[in-house]
């Protein structure tokens, strides 16, 4: 398979609120790129606009004008349909918060997205563990969420983004809850993924997190300041 | 599929006591609409079984008083009924089963060898057999050579038999009722309460002999084959008038027939059933549907309950449509479910009632048609799929954004 030399592409993408009468300009012009197998991180203020513009990457919301490809695929005016199908098959999401589904088990957990990509529960099972393993966590497949540390839950949830072999890791303040030291066994598990290959965009507002990706790009007042 | 339904069970068994609680709104709202169906059919069984004892066609005339002067006679003349008037009824079009009956003492002792016991005894025309509907089981009806040469003889029911006969062949053998002797010539039955199975039959003419009572009748009762109400009204019209020439009475009096118009009765009791049937059938759904408002509320509450957990799915690639069926599944197999036992305890019910209820007069065989059971089944599942609809909307609603807002 061709391997792109991009695998985000935005070209003056516009988004804008309605407030009221009022409608708050969020975006303005974004141009951004990032390469392939590359390891780059956002920042800016509260307000700034980083929220939108990775809800806008994750294709969890859409933009006004402009266009956005994500492996050489426009993503622009899907349906709900195909955005879930965009969603499973291109990204991998790590929140803040975790965002396990606190009733199941470590291994359910990772496996979800594959049950969404309707692969057999065998398959699901051994792919899960795969990936547990690979984050160091295959003792506590079998544990939920509560009886996990923070460090260990942001694992979990890294197992699940990487289980369904995503284009893209989208990371939220994943080191947000986390504190220094687990911030930093995080950052060196990322950096070992992104060595294996994979693109990831790291959403933070710490400057020694962002200092371990290869590039940061600011955002203020909706427009890219440096990048 | 296994795995949506594992899924589903999941969620259900972790908040138990909330699946019980709605599972048991739904059971108890079909296992009422199953009893009062079942109590409802019930009630119209043995209804139809008292109704069985007599031709639903039939009109009753029985003699009155005048209520009206006509020609110059006063008020409060006795009309009686003859045999003349038997063969003017015969001659009237609509008129198609036609007896007479002479009414005789309650109860004659009547003796078979050394056995004897009261019964009473009905003076009839042969067509009589049909407005009673009398099942003939051995031997032969009355007959118009009986009526026309007065014999002696004598149809018997069943409890007859078995009180003066035992085992022995009756049909052909003599009894004594009151100072006569009368021959057997055939029993029969009758789907009617147990008074009518210990009836005995004799000719008309005969009993008008017996008693001096020349040519009197009683009354006179006549089927209208498949006449609508409106038709019989017509026939009882034609008859009244026949009668008022020949007896000499207004025929706009209302009291000098006493009559009983069972198509028109018959019609009525059907209409209070369809009533009481409508009734049944509204409260029984009213039941239901609130178990069903129940599902779906708590369908809601799950929803609201899970809107992070629904948004984490949509971020992971789950579709619209795998969330909405899930949860209308969810729905339909509670609903289902919980409907399914619902119809097995009003069954059950209903067969325990049957049997302690035998000897009941009000009810016979309480009972649901299956194919209203299958029906109902089939509601439970669209009830459900309703009962899920709403919840589902919203879970579909629920942006993917939520999940990433901590």
């Amino acid at each position: 398979m061709l391997r792109l030399r991009f695998m985000l592409e935005l070209e003056a993408v516009n988004k804008s609120y309605a407030m009221g009468k009022n409608s708050l300009h969020v975006l303005k012009d974004v141009n951004l790129n990032v390469e392939n197998g590359e390891f780059v991180s956002i920042m800016g203020s509260s307000g700034s606009g980083k929220s939108t513009l990775l809800n806008i990457l994750g294709i969890l919301d859409q933009y006004d004008s402009g266009t956005y490809r994500l492996n050489g695929t426009l993503i622009k005016n899907l349906g709900e349909r195909k955005a879930a199908n965009y969603r499973n098959q291109f990204l991998g999401f790590v929140f803040q918060s975790f965002n396990l589904i606190p009733y199941k088990t470590a291994v359910e957990n990772v496996a979800l997205p594959l049950f969404y990509q309707g692969a057999k529960r065998k398959i699901r099972q051994k792919k899960a563990l795969e990936l547990l393993e690979k984050v160091g966590l295959l003792d506590w497949a079998e544990h939920t969420p509560s009886e996990m540390s923070g460090g260990q839950k942001q694992r979990v949830a890294l197992a699940r983004a990487l289980v369904a072999s995503p284009k893209l890791i989208l990371a939220d303040e994943p080191t947000g809850a986390l504190d220094t030291e687990t911030s930093h066994m995080l950052m060196t598990l990322l950096r070992s993924i992104n060595n294996e290959g994979m693109t990831i965009v790291l959403v933070t507002h710490e400057d020694d997190i962002a200092a371990k990706t290869d590039r940061t790009i600011r955002l203020l007042d909706g427009q890219i300041q440096s990048q | 599929m296994i795995d949506s339904l594992l899924e589903i069970l999941e969620n259900l068994k972790r908040h138990r006591v909330r699946t019980l609680l709605t599972a048991l709104s739904v059971a108890w709202g079909v296992l009422m609409l199953v009893v009062l169906l079942g109590f409802g059919n019930g009630l119209q069984n043995s209804f139809q079984t008292k109704f069985a004892d007599d031709a639903t066609n039939s009109i009753w005339l029985h003699r009155g008083k005048t209520a009206l002067p006509f020609a110059g006679m006063k008020i409060g003349r006795t009309i009686d009924f003859t045999n003349q008037d038997y063969d003017l009824l015969r001659t009237i079009p609509g008129v198609d089963k036609l007896t007479g009956r002479y009414y005789m003492r309650d109860e004659y002792a009547v003796k078979y060898k050394n056995k004897s016991s009261g019964f009473s005894v009905r003076a009839v025309h042969p067509d009589h057999r049909y407005l009673e509907k009398t099942i003939m089981l051995e031997g032969r009806y009355i007959n118009e050579f009986d009526i026309k040469q007065k014999r002696k003889v004598a149809v018997i029911g069943p409890v007859v038999v078995d009180i003066l006969f035992g085992e022995e062949d009756a049909v052909g053998k003599n009894i004594m009722i009151g100072n006569s002797v009368y021959r057997v010539i055939g029993l029969f039955t009758d789907e009617g309460n147990q008074s009518e199975q210990k009836k005995i039959f004799i000719p008309i003419t005969t009993a008008q002999q017996a008693l001096n009572a020349g040519d009197t009748l009683h009354a006179l009762l006549f089927t209208v084959g498949d006449a609508t109400v409106e038709e019989s009204k017509v026939i009882f019209k034609r008859v009244k008038s026949a009668l008022a020439k020949v007896k000499k009475f207004d025929p706009n009096d209302k009291k000098v027939l006493r009559t009983r118009n069972n198509v028109e009765d018959f019609q009525q009791i059907m209409k209070i059933f369809d009533l009481i049937k409508f009734v049944i059938w509204m409260v029984g759904l009213g039941t239901l549907v609130s178990g069903v408002v129940g599902v779906s509320n708590i369908m809601i509450i799950n929803v609201a309950e899970r809107r992070k957990e629904i948004g984490i799915r949509k971020a992971l690639g789950a579709t619209p449509w795998s969330i909405v069926s899930a949860i209308v599944l969810e729905a339909v197999l509670l609903t289902a479910t919980a409907g399914y036992l619902g119809i097995l305890g009003g069954i059950g019910i209903l067969e325990l009632a049957g049997v302690l209820l035998e000897q009941a007069d009000h009810i016979k065989d309480p009972q649901v048609d299956i194919r209203i059971v299958l029906g109902a089944t089939g509601l439970l599942v669209l009830f459900g799929t309703l009962a899920g609809y709403i919840p589902a909307y919203r879970a579909a609603k629920i942006p993917p954004i939520e999940a990433l807002r901590a």
